[in-house]
């Protein structure tokens, strides 16, 4: 650990740099390895939470967002089997919200859906859920629709850490869990959020989407239509989709 | 003529819109080639009402909104060797589905009796018509399904690939560039 050299850790056979304070996630993106991931996004605090990003680490399963790299360590990612949880995983998100991509303005922008072509998911295996949660248009150019809620909280950490305002946050356990806004009304519209912010772009899925813009690149054309998303480099392209291009 | 016996192929649509046939049919000139392999048993391109009892392979577009769907997937189910369930509403429900966040009676009176523009404003109630189910439900729920056809509707390289496939004896796959759930 005395030498910067000694700073590698081994992804798949692969022998990859990491610096001080780097998590295995970190390492990887700069080294332009994919390990699928929802809840994680660089520049926010590490969450752990969507467990896509289960690695085997000298034979131990971690999340690679949260675990900090250390020299020695030998990282399986690209493996059968974690394929296979993974997709497991993905499927209980797709079942446990309401997930129609044909009627989703995000289709083709979403990164659940671009994580579960990724991992050749072609049906939900588990019964539906089919919950009831409730939409919010309140705001006038930002709309909430809960239904495609994956509880990643990337809108709650954007809110907090970089826009400074703690607009969301998630309330309740298990089912119960649901996105909830920080206002005396529980209305979008009477936080002081706008289109500006981080948190309004950062959704990873169509449940924060800004109004009025949803069909502008037509379907077929989309980021995941000609992307896949373990292609390198495409974090600053997702979050720039969600962006339109006349606003700042 | 070749004397080979054909694979069987039956169609449905239950709780659908026909798009997934539709984008069936958009293999164009392909159906020249597969039908020299294949021959439709029940099917809405032929209109034959039932499954032949020795069928290879049904096709299942759309989910199951009534009781009607349920006996139609039951019939393929038991005639069929091989279930596919083709596109996003036979997997999921899709967009049918969407109308599981609210009571049957409140779609109905939606529909029928306080919905914008109605006429003569009355919830049908023939008994030539079947019941709804109270909630949509994606056809693995009741039948167990062999393979999935994502899409909405599944491009027709997809119908092609999978059908070679399983033609050929493989298990069919879906290339990435092909799969897509909307």
């Amino acid at each position: 650990m005395s030498e910067a050299n000694n700073n590698t850790i081994i992804i798949d056979g692969k022998e990859i740099p990491f610096t001080e304070g780097q998590t295995i996630m970190d390492a990887a993106l700069a080294a332009d390895i994919y390990i699928p991931h929802l809840c994680h996004r660089p520049g926010l605090k590490p969450h752990g939470s969507c467990k896509l990003c289960t690695v085997e680490v000298n034979g131990r399963s971690a999340s690679a967002c949260t675990l900090p790299a250390a020299s020695g360590q030998e990282v399986s990612n690209n493996t059968e089997a974690l394929t296979e949880v993974r997709k497991t995983i993905t499927q209980m998100l797709f079942v446990e919200g309401n997930h129609f991509c044909p009627s989703c303005e995000k289709t083709g922008d979403c990164t659940l859906q671009a994580v579960a072509y990724h991992l050749d998911m072609l049906d939900g295996h588990f019964p539906q859920f089919y919950p009831k949660r409730e939409v919010d248009a309140s705001h006038e150019s930002i709309v909430l629709d809960r239904d495609r809620c994956i509880m990643c909280e990337l809108c709650v950490r954007a809110s907090r850490e970089v826009d400074g305002k703690d607009v969301f946050a998630i309330t309740g356990r298990g089912v119960d869990a649901k996105l909830i806004v920080n206002s005396a009304s529980g209305k979008l519209a009477d936080t002081d959020i706008t289109t500006d912010d981080l948190a309004a772009h950062i959704c990873p899925v169509g449940a924060i989407l800004i109004k009025e813009h949803g069909y502008e690149t037509p379907i077929g054309r989309r980021t995941f239509d000609l992307h896949t998303i373990a292609e390198p480099g495409l974090e600053p392209v997702i979050l720039r989709k969600g962006k339109h291009a006349d606003e700042h | 003529m070749s004397t080979k016996k054909k694979v069987r192929v039956a169609t449905t649509s239950l709780a659908g819109c026909f798009g997934c046939h539709m984008s069936f049919l958009d293999i164009d000139e392909a159906i020249v080639g597969l039908i020299e392999h294949v021959e439709f048993s029940r099917s809405p391109i032929n209109d034959i009402k039932h499954c032949d009892p020795d069928c290879d392979i049904g096709l299942i577009e759309g989910g199951l909104c009534n009781a009607e769907n349920v006996h139609v997937l039951k019939e393929f189910r038991e005639s069929c060797k091989i279930i596919i369930a083709v596109g996003a509403c036979a997997i999921n429900g899709g967009v049918p589905a969407m109308r599981n966040h609210y009571t049957l009676k409140e779609c109905l009176e939606e529909a029928y009796l306080d919905g914008i523009g109605v006429e003569n404003p009355m919830i049908p109630n023939d008994v030539e018509l079947p019941l709804l189910l109270s909630k949509v439900h994606p056809i693995h729920e009741v039948v167990h399904v062999d393979y999935y056809l994502p899409g909405c509707p599944p491009p027709a390289e997809a119908f092609l690939k999978v059908l070679t496939d399983l033609l050929e004896g493989k298990e069919p796959s879906l290339p990435k560039e092909i799969l897509h759930y909307d």
